[in-house]
Formats: C-alpha cells, sequence, structure tokens
C-alpha cells in the first residue's frame, strides 16, 4: 500500500531482523549510503578526464577556484573570523579567509591568536559545521492563512542557489556523510536537505593543524581523506608549508572537480610534492592526543547502561545542549507554530536537543526526565544506537563537544571510564532487602 | 532570512513531507470527558489516504501545533476516517474542541500497522489499557466484519474507571458480531456491575487455544509488560504477541529524533513492534 506521498507504507520491520543494521565501523559502501556517484545527475559520468591527476597551486590558484565556482552560479561559502572563533560566511576571495590565525582548543577552552603566518588553514575548526548549509537551525516549512472556513498553505520557494563549501575538514566531510545518511538515506527524504546537498561542489582541506581536542584518528575520518570518488569530495587541499608563501596540493575527487581543477592554473604535482603531504599528515596525527577505542564502544555501551559513571558525568553536566548545537552530526528538530496578529500561521523547524526536557515529552511526563537520563541517550546514541538506526557511527571525533562543554565533559574520558570498569554497577545502601 | 522578501508559493503539488494536506471536522463525538472522537474528511480532492489499522497520523491544530494521532477506524470503512484524541495538553485540547466544519492539518499515514490480514485462521487476543483501545479499534472492527476469518477475536478492556471505558457503542457491537468482550476497571463506582481489577486478570477468563492465537496490545508499557507476562504464562508464544508503543513523535518520518528508543525510531520502526526480549529489555531499562 502506498502512502500519501507515495512510498511504501513500511510493514513490520520488526527488532531482531533489523534492516538497517549496517554492522560495526562506518559502512560507506553500503548502498543506500548518499555520494558523490550518485549525485551528477547534470553532468553524465563520462571517464574523459584523469581524476588521479593532480595538481599544486598557490595562493592565486585558491582564488581562481573561488571565481570559478562563483562563475558556475555557486555561493561560495568559506572560513573567517568572527566574533573570536572562525565560522563559516560567504567568502569572495582568499583575504577573507583565517590567514595567520591558530586556534587553541582545550575542554571547555577556545581561544584564537594571530600571527605574520602566511597559512590560511593553519587552525582546527571553529563551533559552526557544515550541517547548517543544508540544515539551517530554523527554518519556515509552511505558512498558512485562512478566508471563508478555507485554509490555504504555502510553502516557502527553496533557494536553488548551490552551495560551494571552501575548505571543510576531512572530519566534517564524514560529519555530512552521516547526515546524509539521516536526512536523505531513508525512506522518506528531506527534499531541501537532499537538493541542497546533491548540488553542493565540497572542497575539502586536509588538517595540518589538529586542536587539542581533537579525536579523527580514532574514528577514521582524519586527518586526510583517502582518494576516491566514494569519498564525498570534489577537491581535496593540502597546505603545504614552504619557505614563503604556503603551496596547495589539489587532489580531484569527482568529475566536477576535474573540470574546474582546469580553471586553478596549477602545476602538475610531483612524488615531492606527495611527500610534503604525507608529512603534513604524519604530523598531524602525531598531535592528535585524545583517543576513543571505536572498534568496541558500540557494544560496551549498550552492555553498561547501569554504569556508576553516568551519576558521576550527571553530577558535571549541565543539560545545556552545547555539545548537541556544536555537533555536526546532531539531527534531532522539531516544529513550532507562531500566528501573527493578522491570523497567518506559521510554522517553523529548528533544532532540538535531547538534553532539553520537553525532548522526550509523552502525555505523562518526560521520558527522561533527569540529567542522568540525557546525558546517557546523547552519549549511548552518538557512539552505539547510531550504528543500529543509521549503520554508522554517530560520531566522526571533532572534538567540538570537548571544546564547547562549559564545564569540560570530555566523550572520550566519559568512555575511557566506562572502559575502565566494564560492566559495573552502583552501590546503593539500603535498609535491608536483597535488590536482586 | 528575511520573511517578507521570500517567495511564496501555492502547495501544489506537495513538496515537503511536513506539510500537511487540509481535511474537515465532519462530526465530533465525545467518548468520554476528555476523549473525542473526529471524523475528517479532505477539504477538497476525491478520497482521503489509504492506511492499515495500527498506523497513526500527524494532526495540526493550525497555530497551536502538531500532534501524533492513532487512525482509530477500520480501512475500507465507509465515510470520513477517525481519528481519537485525549486532552491531554495545549495541542490535544485544541483538537479535542475543534468545531464540526472547522479545518485541520494531516500528514500520514505513518509508522507499521498491527497486520491484521496475516492469520485468518487464528485467534486473536485483543488486550487494552485506557486510550491504547483507540489505535487497536479499526484493527478489531476489521477482524470482526472480515468474512472468512475463521479464528475467534477477544476483546481484553481495562479502564481507570467506569466513566473512562472508551468505545461502549463499539464494545458492544463487536460482541452482537461475534467478539467475545470483557471489560475491567480498576475503581469501580456506585453503577459498576462488572469485573474489577487489572486488566491481565481478565487474561484466564477467557477459552482459547493459545498455540493458535495472536495477541495485539497497546496501554500503558507497565501494562503492556504484565499482559505479556500473563499471555506467555497461559502458552503463547512471545513471538505472536504485538505491541503498540509510544515516544514523542514531531515528524513520523525518523528526522526529529525525538521518538528515540534505544537503537529504534518509534515512527520508523513502530509504533507497532512484535514482542521480544529485546524489545522487553528496551522498555524495561531504567531512566531516572
Amino acid at each position: 500500500m502506498a502512502g500519501r506521498f507515495g512510498w511504501p507504507a513500511r510493514l513490520a520491520p520488526r527488532p531482531g531482523e533489523s534492516p538497517r543494521d549496517g554492522g560495526d565501523g562506518g559502512d560507506a559502501n553500503e548502498n543506500r549510503a548518499f555520494g558523490p556517484n550518485q549525485r551528477s545527475t547534470e553532468l553524465p559520468i563520462v571517464k574523459l578526464m584523469d581524476l588521479s591527476a593532480s595538481f599544486v597551486v598557490d595562493r592565486a590558484g585558491l582564488d581562481r577556484l573561488l571565481g570559478a565556482m562563483t562563475a558556475r552560479g555557486y555561493r561560495t561559502i568559506g572560513p573567517v573570523v568572527r566574533d573570536g572563533a572562525v565560522v563559516q560566511r560567504q567568502v569572495s576571495s582568499t583575504d577573507e579567509l583565517p590567514q595567520g590565525w591558530h586556534d587553541e582548543q582545550a575542554p571547555g577552552h577556545y581561544r584564537l591568536h594571530h600571527d605574520d603566518d602566511p597559512s590560511l588553514f593553519a587552525w582546527a575548526v571553529g563551533p559552526g559545521s557544515p550541517k547548517s548549509e543544508f540544515y539551517p537551525a530554523r527554518s519556515l516549512v509552511w505558512r498558512a492563512s485562512s478566508a471563508d472556513e478555507v485554509v490555504t498553505l504555502e510553502q516557502p520557494q527553496e533557494d536553488s542557489t548551490p552551495v560551494a563549501l571552501i575548505g571543510p575538514r576531512p572530519c566534517e566531510l564524514a560529519g555530512l556523510r552521516v547526515l546524509d545518511r539521516v536526512f536523505a538515506g531513508g525512506e522518506v527524504p528531506d527534499p531541501h536537505y537532499r537538493d541542497r546537498r546533491a548540488s553542493s561542489f565540497v572542497v575539502v582541506a586536509e588538517c595540518g593543524t589538529p586542536a587539542g581536542t581533537c579525536f579523527c584518528t580514532s574514528m577514521g575520518t582524519g586527518p586526510g581523506v583517502a582518494d576516491g570518488v566514494e569519498v564525498g569530495y570534489d577537491l581535496a587541499l593540502t597546505e603545504l608549508k614552504s619557505s614563503n608563501e604556503p603551496q596547495y596540493l589539489v587532489r580531484v575527487g569527482s568529475e566536477r572537480g576535474a573540470e574546474v581543477v582546469e580553471e586553478m592554473g596549477g602545476s602538475p604535482a610531483a612524488p615531492a610534492d606527495f611527500a610534503a603531504r604525507d608529512a603534513v599528515l604524519d604530523e598531524a596525527a602525531r598531535r592528535i592526543e585524545r583517543k576513543l577505542d571505536a572498534s568496541n564502544v558500540r557494544q560496551l555501551l549498550a552492555d553498561n547502561l547501569g554504569h556508576p559513571r553516568w551519576d558521576d558525568v550527571a553530577s558535571r553536566c549541565l543539560a545545556c545542549g552545547n555539545c548537541t548545537l556544536v555537533c555536526p552530526t546532531c539531527f534531532c528538530g522539531g516544529v513550532s507554530d507562531a500566528t501573527t496578529v493578522g491570523g497567518v500561521v506559521e510554522r517553523h523547524r529548528q533544532w532540538n536537543s535531547c538534553f532539553d526536557l520537553a525532548h522526550s515529552l509523552v502525555h505523562t511526563g518526560p521520558v527522561r526526565a533527569t540529567t542522568w537520563s540525557r546525558y546517557r541517550q546523547w552519549l549511548t546514541h552518538k557512539l552505539s544506537t547510531w550504528h543500529d538506526q543509521f549503520g554508522t557511527s554517530g560520531c566522526v571525533g571533532c572534538g567540538r563537544c570537548i571544546t564547547w562543554c562549559p564545564v569540560g565533559i570530555d566523550i572520550t574520558a566519559e568512555v575511557a571510564a566506562i572502559a575502565a570498569s566494564d560492566g559495573a554497577v552502583p552501590v546503593y545502601i539500603e535498609s535491608g532487602g536483597d535488590r536482586s | 532570512m528575511c520573511m517578507d522578501a521570500m517567495l511564496l508559493t501555492e502547495v501544489e503539488p506537495l513538496l515537503n513531507p511536513l506539510t500537511p494536506v487540509t481535511y474537515r471536522v465532519v462530526a465530533r463525538h465525545v467518548e468520554t470527558g476528555d476523549v473525542v472522537t473526529l471524523s475528517l474528511e479532505p477539504t477538497s480532492g476525491p478520497s482521503p489516504f489509504s492506511f492499515k489499522p495500527g498506523q497513526f497520523n500527524m494532526l495540526t491544530s493550525f497555530g497551536v501545533g502538531e500532534v501524533a494521532i492513532s487512525i482509530s477506524s477500520a480501512p475500507g470503512a465507509p465515510g470520513p476516517v477517525e481519528h481519537t484524541v485525549r486532552d491531554v495538553g495545549a495541542i490535544t485540547h485544541s483538537l479535542c474542541t475543534a468545531a464540526v466544519g472547522s479545518v485541520v492539518g494531516v500528514r500520514g499515514p505513518f509508522g507499521t500497522d498491527w497486520g491484521v490480514d496475516g492469520f485468518d485462521d487464528k485467534d486473536v487476543v485483543i488486550v487494552a489499557g485506557g486510550i491504547g483501545l483507540a489505535p487497536l479499534r479499526g484493527a478489531i472492527s476489521y477482524l470482526v466484519d472480515k468474512p472468512g476469518r475463521t479464528g475467534r477475536v477477544y476483546v481484553l478492556v481495562g479502564a481507570r474507571e467506569p466513566d473512562q471505558i472508551t468505545f461502549p457503542d463499539d464494545l458492544k457491537r463487536w460482541e452482537r458480531d461475534g467478539a467475545v468482550v470483557k471489560v475491567t476497571v480498576d475503581v469501580p463506582d456506585s453503577r459498576w456491575w462488572g469485573a474489577i481489577g487489572v486488566v491481565t486478570t481478565l487474561l484466564p477468563t477467557i477459552d482459547f487455544d493459545p498455540a493458535r492465537t495472536v495477541a495485539l496490545v497497546c496501554g500503558p508499557e507497565i501494562m503492556m509488560r504484565f499482559t505479556v507476562r500473563g499471555l506467555v504464562d497461559l502458552g503463547v508464544a512471545l513471538a505472536s504477541i504485538r505491541v503498540s508503543l509510544e515516544r514523542n513523535m514531531q515528524c513520523g518520518i525518523g528526522w526529529c529524533g525525538h521518538c528515540q528508543l534505544g537503537p529504534l525510531l518509534i515512527c520508523r520502526d513502530g509504533p507497532v513492534f512484535d514482542y521480544s526480549a529485546a524489545l522487553e529489555k528496551l522498555i524495561s531499562e531504567r531512566e531516572r
């Protein structure tokens, strides 16, 4: 039986035979994943260009890239410094990029410093992520007006200007691939997300300067990105230090990328350039201090829902929801209605947080009434039940939840504490009786 | 984003799954003090959505909000589609007090269903607690009316008080048409001459063959857990028991994250589930 929107009404995918269980790890090649090989609808995939060709460009080459994307009708979104943080804004020149800026990150701590370093990408990640380009923090869903007992609904016309993301990190690209499964990989895709994502152009910037809170190496999402069209970028940049101006190794990840790279005016990359890239990435990986054992965390958390560490972390967590706002994969949302004085009703969709008391509200009250329950929900969802729901981990190791937590709760430390006493149960002191 | 500068287009064709279709309230029936059944017809267009018993819709009261409500009529039944709403909050209050002739929004149907076409030769034991009868009502009517069914239908209903017994006319009708119907209340009043006690006390009073029985259960989670225990004690296989779960549902299509229960998104994977040890563990897991 087909539903009203034409998708088949699903009959009983029951627990125990979950069709979504993709197993452990990031099941990147699962066929319902949404990737660049499926999104070039306007460009037929004809292998005319050599995707393995790589180039080296200077900063002027990046400006030519911005110009080429603008000429193709893209809105170019890149990193800029605003209000003491690296954030994403529309950029038209490399002059707007964070030249010489460096970030200092620790649990509950983020500071920017500036020096005369000519590098444009010598920082890690800021509080914002590409999530908001495809899933805005707040958007109008529809507007309804009524006259003569007839209600008329209008939907906002989508802005069809495609987005070119300039410089998202490999971990942020991994975050988008997670969101792709949520909003574009299910039976009912979000048309706004799907269309904007499908038309987007991604210039990923490999990371040579991870922050103190990063753990992408544990999650397999950085600091570099692999070759190949399945990875999901159009072009991949690596900022190579040199005696004066930095150079950029440019690798091609799609036909569209191959077309654009022609206009960047680079010279073919030499083995020395790849050696320089290896050095950048090796150094970055070496600097990453935090670790999360991703190999067994899914089962570890599922087995430790009563672990005493939840009491410990609940005593520190403020349930403010900052971690969910900065997370590049947190997708919870909701709608709310507002009525104008003239009687026009507008329904907006906005991000929600599982740390909000109302998030789990049913008629008898909230299902998760305490911070204990809500922190456990967030962490077990992110690292464990996300696999069940979407066939991948919900964590990409960007470290934002650690940096932007006002009390510095560290997801890697919480997991390590549970792992260190796997199977522990709280000790309750009661006056007699056997709890078992 | 500047709202005034935004171009708006009329919804045709319907693009966004979050946008409802307008339906008119053509009848409003008060079931109990705080439970109302709304009969809805599309404001335009030929026919309403098709659905299976156990599925739900997202109903919008314009200007108040949207809430998940079970479809309480039977599929294929003549007349408008019915939804039964209990007045427990701002949105449900607005729906419960919606006047005949007013317009509401409908999205759906969503979720899994009771699978009522899958067991024509089996006895069906239906156990409902309180408003939990609403998502079962369409299934019961469908099973009672379905030609060619050889199994019997048992309807066991528990209500807190006699005043809170929903669908009394349907209970009589189902009994007249061959179902075994039993009702119990937790707290009787002076006019109550029926059974007293929780709904599980009705289980041993019916004569059914557990080996060829399917059970459909909906009510508070603790009631469902104990009902399952009672059914299993009588010999019903765990895999032959289905329950309908409730969580906060805001989208119906797996985008909003509100209805999570461990690995499950209730709107997408449920609300109707085959009972299992794994499901029992999920709904028994302690929250604080």
